[in-house]
């Protein structure tokens, strides 16, 4: 019984997250891989994709800060560790689509192209194309990427031993 | 009272162009080019983002070119840079908890969830010169393990759930919510060190603070000035995401993937008159991999919480205007090198100074001459 209790609630959040929250969760996803990937690759793929969108920058690209914080104890308080560096940029489709691009770095090319790629997201005719081909593959080398660092230092996992002293 | 001088502009650019074919050095050896720093000096460049504040692997390389090594000249360089720059807002907190581990290792539970992992480290190596490198070697093929991109706990969580660990807020407990209801994060960037400081302020301070000064107090605190048994609880060195909400968007998006150290320590407490004896937190958190650095800093956030404990402030590490006054090597450095230049007019006060004051000795000197000589001969 209660088995199926949690069940429903489960099914019901997950519908209220199609409904609501979808739209977020998923537009978050592409601004984050755009933002942490690499400016060549992407604009390899964009190439590749072969688009000529007429837009109008509405804003920026503009080089700017982020104070990053931090946690006491990882959960704490929190404080202000240091800023990065953050490119960001506004564009506008023909047909009126608006789309962001926030890059780590100095990177004002990388943030226009973020933002154009933003904005054809959220066409419907064209997000499914823009995803397989720049957001997804995007992502697939991130996830590489990753992964590698992790299975090399997964090779230095240790154990140790407690020596039992001899009396 | 600093009077300015004027004049020598152009033995100070040519003093500029010197120092720029200083930099390049012999031109028959090849320039050094910025993504060999930032991949081959990479812990130099993440001590310079660290003291610099300033998360940007490209720039610091660039400022530790341009300084020619001096790291404290290079983490100059970024803060200098970062006032040329808007500030868009503040990140939300980066959740460690989350981070993808290349490193972690506990010197106080031997088997832990997720386990012990080195990483890339200095610890067991033999501190003996590798000749190989002035050859150019290659390193050796890499062994791979399983990888495991899971969620790794924090160590100290399995203190807490025995109530042998403080909370991570301390007993100072909940953070001060102002006016609109948002918890108030004291900026360094934006206000002026005040004591006594909070431990938000105390952090960001020491975060940024020069890891050599960071080291010595720790240590200090190790020989007894300011005991306070440490462990290293976990010391970790991954990658975790920034989570940062623009305006015009009103969600949160990731901004970027950046690497940090993270460093718990574990600290013996006695207890007081309201506390039963448990252990305590000291914590330290830098950008990229300065374990040095973050180990020290979790030492002297331990001992500046030495009020907050009930401790006896007794020494230098525990002593939070002294500490945090002099934690900044790019303030530090300032003001010790501002006594390199023309000071020719101050001096020159001092100079009639003590000139008037010998003059006056000797006068003395001279009637007391008199006078003795006077009795002697009477």
């Amino acid at each position: 019984m209660a088995d199926k209790g949690d069940g429903q609630v489960a099914a019901q959040v997950d519908r209220e997250l199609t409904s609501k929250e979808a739209p977020e969760v998923a537009r978050k996803r592409w601004i984050g891989v755009l933002a942490r990937a690499d400016q060549d690759a992407t604009e390899e793929l964009w190439a590749a994709l072969g688009r000529t969108d007429a837009y109008t920058v509405i804003r920026g690209p503009e080089q700017g800060l982020v104070m990053v914080r931090g946690r006491a104890g990882g959960t704490g308080r929190a404080f202000n560790l240091g800023e990065m560096t953050v490119t960001r940029c506004t564009v506008r489709l023909a047909g009126g689509a608006v789309g962001h691009g926030y890059v780590c770095g100095r990177r004002p090319e990388h943030a226009e192209r973020a933002a154009l790629i933003d904005a054809l997201m959220q066409l419907e005719d064209e997000c499914q194309v823009v995803d397989a081909q720049i957001i997804g593959p995007l992502e697939t080398v991130e996830e590489k990427r990753r992964a590698s660092r992790s299975c090399k230092s997964a090779a230095t996992k240790v154990d140790f031993f407690t020596m039992v002293r001899s009396e | 009272m600093y009077v300015p001088v004027k004049g020598g502009e152009r033995a100070i650019e040519n003093a500029h162009k010197l120092l720029a074919e200083e930099r390049r050095g012999n031109r028959d050896t090849p320039d050094l080019d910025v993504a060999q720093i930032d991949e081959q000096l990479a812990l130099a460049v993440d001590r310079v983002m660290t003291e610099g504040s300033l998360y940007d692997r490209e720039l610091a390389a660039l400022a530790i070119k341009q300084a020619r090594g001096d790291l404290i000249e290079a983490a100059f360089l970024l803060r200098a840079f970062r006032t040329t720059l808007a500030r868009f807002g503040y990140s939300i907190p980066i959740d460690t908890g989350q981070m993808v581990v290349r490193r972690r290792i506990s010197a106080t539970y031997k088997d832990l969830p997720g386990g012990q992992v080195l990483g890339p480290t200095f610890d067991y190596t033999h501190r003996l010169i590798d000749f190989s490198l002035l050859e150019g070697a290659d390193p050796e093929n890499l062994e791979e393990g399983e990888s495991d991109m899971g969620v790794t706990p924090h160590v100290l969580n399995i203190l807490d759930r025995e109530g042998l660990m403080e909370p991570a807020n301390g007993s100072s407990g909940a953070q001060e919510r102002g006016e609109d209801g948002e918890v108030h994060v004291g900026d360094l960037t934006r206000e002026p060190l005040e004591f006594p400081a909070d431990r938000d302020i105390r952090l960001q301070r020491l975060a940024r603070g020069d890891e050599g000064f960071l080291l010595a107090l720790g240590y200090s605190t190790q020989r007894g000035y300011g005991r306070n048994h440490p462990f290293a609880g976990e010391l970790r060195l991954g990658e975790v995401r920034v989570g940062f909400v623009p305006e015009e968007l009103g969600f949160e998006i990731e901004i970027a993937e950046i690497t940090v150290t993270e460093c718990e320590m574990v600290n013996q407490f006695k207890g007081s008159k309201n506390v039963s004896p448990q252990f305590t937190r000291g914590y330290g958190l830098t950008f990229g991999h300065c374990e040095r650095k973050a180990m020290s800093m979790a030492l002297v956030d331990r001992a500046l919480r030495a009020k907050e404990l009930d401790e006896e402030v007794e020494a230098p590490g525990q002593d939070e205007e002294f500490v945090l006054a002099h934690a900044d090597n790019v303030e530090a450095t300032g003001f010790v090198e501002h006594l390199k230049l023309p000071h020719y007019v101050d001096f020159q006060s001092e100079l009639e100074l003590v000139r008037r004051m010998r003059a006056e000795i000797e006068a003395a000197k001279v009637r007391n001459g008199d006078a003795e000589q006077i009795e002697a001969a009477e």
